[in-house]
């Protein structure tokens, strides 16, 4: 047998391509509540982008000349990419750290992580006006490198191909590639280097993005440090969202999942929590010098104050301390709680920082219309089931198969 | 070199690029090496009369609707997608003046600086433009502005970025931008920066009483290409006056710095930390 042809037929001896096509036929139930909401609004989304790139933006979205950037940039990309963050945390516990108990949910995080860089990426070009353009600060016709824009959307793609490697070796295991996979296996702590530098700084970057527009957000969400505010609370977003989305899986996928990872499960997330604490802990005190440093408490006695204060202590403190507790107590329950008081927090601080607080002083303040609310849905849904189709088939969840083990 | 280089540099210096940043960037060193100087537009708001003439002239130039509305001291009149400048008229201690707004053309303009595609751009001449065969719509130069100034055609599937150019297909073949050109009261002076700072100083000077004793613009948002004098108080003509005197792309500075220093010591320091962590496996798993 020739090489190319031992790579062909690597999958027990059947053809790729007619593998690949067995793989594509639907599985499961299909009338489960989540489809049941998901694909009418997905549905309707897909209506809604054919609109807007018919009519323009303005026909679905009720952005405006003051407030430039609404809900696809302040949800789906700013938000989105601090729960993406678990991805880069895991990896370096793990590949870096060489903290092999949490080895078992690394593929699922990395494979939510690249998914949601995929779809930001999506969100990103339905809110651009020339998306055509896109190339252009990508292939060398017009660098913009005095831009933190453009630093950002680099970091994407760089980040985004570093992922897909990261994975690749789980893909590999499902064709069944095994030279394929041992090559790509041997590139993970390069890719995982680089990730994790792509990922601090455009975790940040998304901060500086807004460095420029000084005197547009509310003083208590303005700050020069708002790149290591943004990098830091990263780091217990993604972590937050692994632990949440590691319990919905747990019920959802539990026959993937083997028994011995199960149980495993627990202490993962356990320990999961002390580094939350730890790091909401120094965001926490950041968040303090800065208010004090600032001197902001004038503004501390408004509505938008009380909001501050609401963000600041129900879901950064209150959630810190529920950490901390829960991890000495072994609370997994409480430390779920947390986890999503935390997840809470980060949508709120993001949105305040990209469109609550942006322009709040403006006579008409911006209210997304219920069009941008089904586009938003509709791009987190269609991820969420992409996300359901790899783990029902590929090696995420599951045990590698035997040959493949490290 | 030429009074006109140190001049310049003189002008960058005051208005804190390289003060407050502490380190020493000119902004645009490739404009600071030529001897060209930016051109900028004077507005004197005692010699406008109200009357459009620029507004109209604005229009047709760049085949723009005609305005439709009259200055009126009870509407704030807003530039948008579909008008590059607006005068309105403001009742002020000095009773009813007239002010013209329009893009500032900053000496190092933020929606520059955040242009990822350099789509915007300030041109050598002094006007800040906008290219459609770069930009990518993402609107970053929008939230980056800040005067709200670039407007984005919300309603077009072909949608551009409006703004005034300062008419730079004129200005770079030697002309005067239309809405100077048309002005009949001259309350719109074009010139170079220095020309037209000097301009405004000796008419503050020789007419004391007159005029406020400020040049909006002359340090604003690091000094902008549009210079104001006015009989009152900038605030009253609906000036932000609490925009800081340096850049605003300064404020991204020391983000873009720390860059590629993160990218030296990053992976140095992540495979110092993975070598150094390698064997510690075994001891890890008895003590979880
Ligand atoms: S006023 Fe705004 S649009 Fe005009 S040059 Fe300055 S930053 Fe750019
Ligand atoms: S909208 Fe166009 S001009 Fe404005 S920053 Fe984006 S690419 Fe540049």
């Amino acid at each position: 047998m020739s090489k190319s042809q031992a790579l062909y037929r690597d999958n027990d001896g059947q053809p790729v391509i007619k593998f690949i096509l067995s793989e594509l036929k639907p599985r499961g139930k299909w009338l489960t509540p989540f489809n049941i909401i998901s694909i009418p609004v997905m549905l309707a989304g897909l209506v809604i982008i054919i609109f807007r790139f018919w009519y323009g933006i303005g026909a679905v979205s009720n952005v405006t000349q003051e407030v430039p950037w609404g809900l696809w940039k302040g949800f789906n990309v700013v938000t989105g990419v601090a729960f993406a963050g678990g991805a880069y945390v895991l990896t370096f516990m793990v590949y870096i750290l060489n903290m092999k108990q949490y080895h078992s949910i690394v593929r699922v995080t990395v494979l939510n992580g690249f998914l949601s860089y995929l779809f930001y990426a999506g969100a990103l070009i339905l809110d651009l006006g020339r998306p055509w353009n896109i190339v252009n600060p990508l292939i060398g016709n017009s660098f913009g490198v005095s831009s933190v824009l453009f630093l950002v959307a680099w970091h994407f793609v760089l980040y985004m191909i570093a992922q897909l490697i990261e994975f690749s070796p789980v893909i590999a295991e499902w064709l069944g590639a095994k030279r394929m996979r041992k090559i790509l296996a041997g590139m993970t702590v390069g890719t995982v280097i680089l990730g994790i530098t792509l990922s601090t700084l455009h975790q940040s970057g998304l901060g500086a993005l807004f460095l420029m527009a000084k005197e547009k957000i509310h003083p208590l969400w303005y700050n020069e440090f708002i790149p290591i505010l943004f990098f830091v609370s990263s780091i217990f977003a993604g972590l937050s969202m692994v632990i949440f989305e590691g319990s919905i899986s747990q019920r959802v996928f539990f026959n993937h999942i083997s028994e011995k990872n199960l149980q495993a499960r627990n202490n993962i997330v356990h320990g999961l929590s002390k580094v939350c604490a730890v790091a909401m802990f120094a965001y926490f005190t950041l968040q303090l010098l800065v208010f004090l440093h600032g001197k902001r408490w004038d503004y501390l006695d408004t509505p938008l104050g009380y909001w501050y204060l609401t963000e600041m202590l129900g879901f950064v403190l209150l959630p810190m301390i529920l950490f901390f507790v829960s991890y000495r107590k072994m609370n997994i329950n409480h430390i779920k709680v947390a986890a999503i008081l935390t997840i809470i927090g980060i949508i709120m601080n993001r949105l305040n920082v990209s469109i609550i607080g942006y322009r709040w002083d403006a006579a008409v303040r911006y209210v997304p219309s219920w069009m941008e609310v089904v586009v938003a849905l509709t791009v987190v849904f269609t991820q969420i089931w992409i996300f359901r189709y790899i783990i029902t088939r590929l090696p995420v969840l599951r045990d590698p198969p035997d040959w493949a083990k490290e | 070199m030429s009074i006109n280089r140190r001049n310049f540099f003189k002008v960058l210096g005051v208005t804190g690029v390289s003060l407050t940043t502490g380190t020493a960037i000119a902004s645009r060193p490739e404009a600071g090496e030529s001897e060209t100087e930016f051109c900028g537009i004077l507005y004197d708001s005692t010699r406008c009369i109200g009357c459009q003439s620029c507004e109209y002239a604005c229009a047709e130039t760049h085949g723009l609707p005609e305005p439709t509305e009259f200055p009126d001291p009870a509407v704030v009149r807003k530039t948008d997608e579909t008008r590059r400048m607006v005068i309105n008229a403001v009742t002020t201690d000095d009773g009813e003046i007239y002010v013209k707004k329009q893009c500032m053309h900053c000496n190092d303009p933020a929606c520059g600086a955040a242009c990822l595609t350099k789509a915007i751009l300030k041109t050598e001449e002094g006007p800040v433009i906008w290219r459609s065969r770069k930009c990518m719509g993402c609107r970053y130069c929008m939230v980056s502005c800040p005067y709200d100034m670039p407007k984005f055609e919300y309603h077009s599937a072909n949608p551009k970025i409006e703004k005034c150019d300062m008419c730079f297909d004129r200005v770079k073949e030697g002309g005067i931008p239309a809405c100077a050109e048309s002005c009949p009261a001259e309350a719109l002076t074009f010139g170079t920066r220095r020309e037209l700072i000097a301009e405004a100083r000796k008419r503050i000077h020789d007419n004391p009483g007159q005029y406020v004793d400020h040049i909006y613009g002359e340090h604003e948002a690091g000094g902008t290409g549009y210079l104001y004098i006015s009989p009152v108080p900038f605030e009253q003509l609906g000036f932000d006056t609490s925009l800081q005197k340096s850049s605003y792309p300064a404020l991204t500075k020391e983000f873009l710095y720390a860059v590629p220093a993160v990218f030296v010591l990053w992976p140095a320091m992540l495979l110092g930390l993975q070598q150094a962590t390698k064997n510690n496996n075994k001891n890890d798993h008895q003590n979880e």
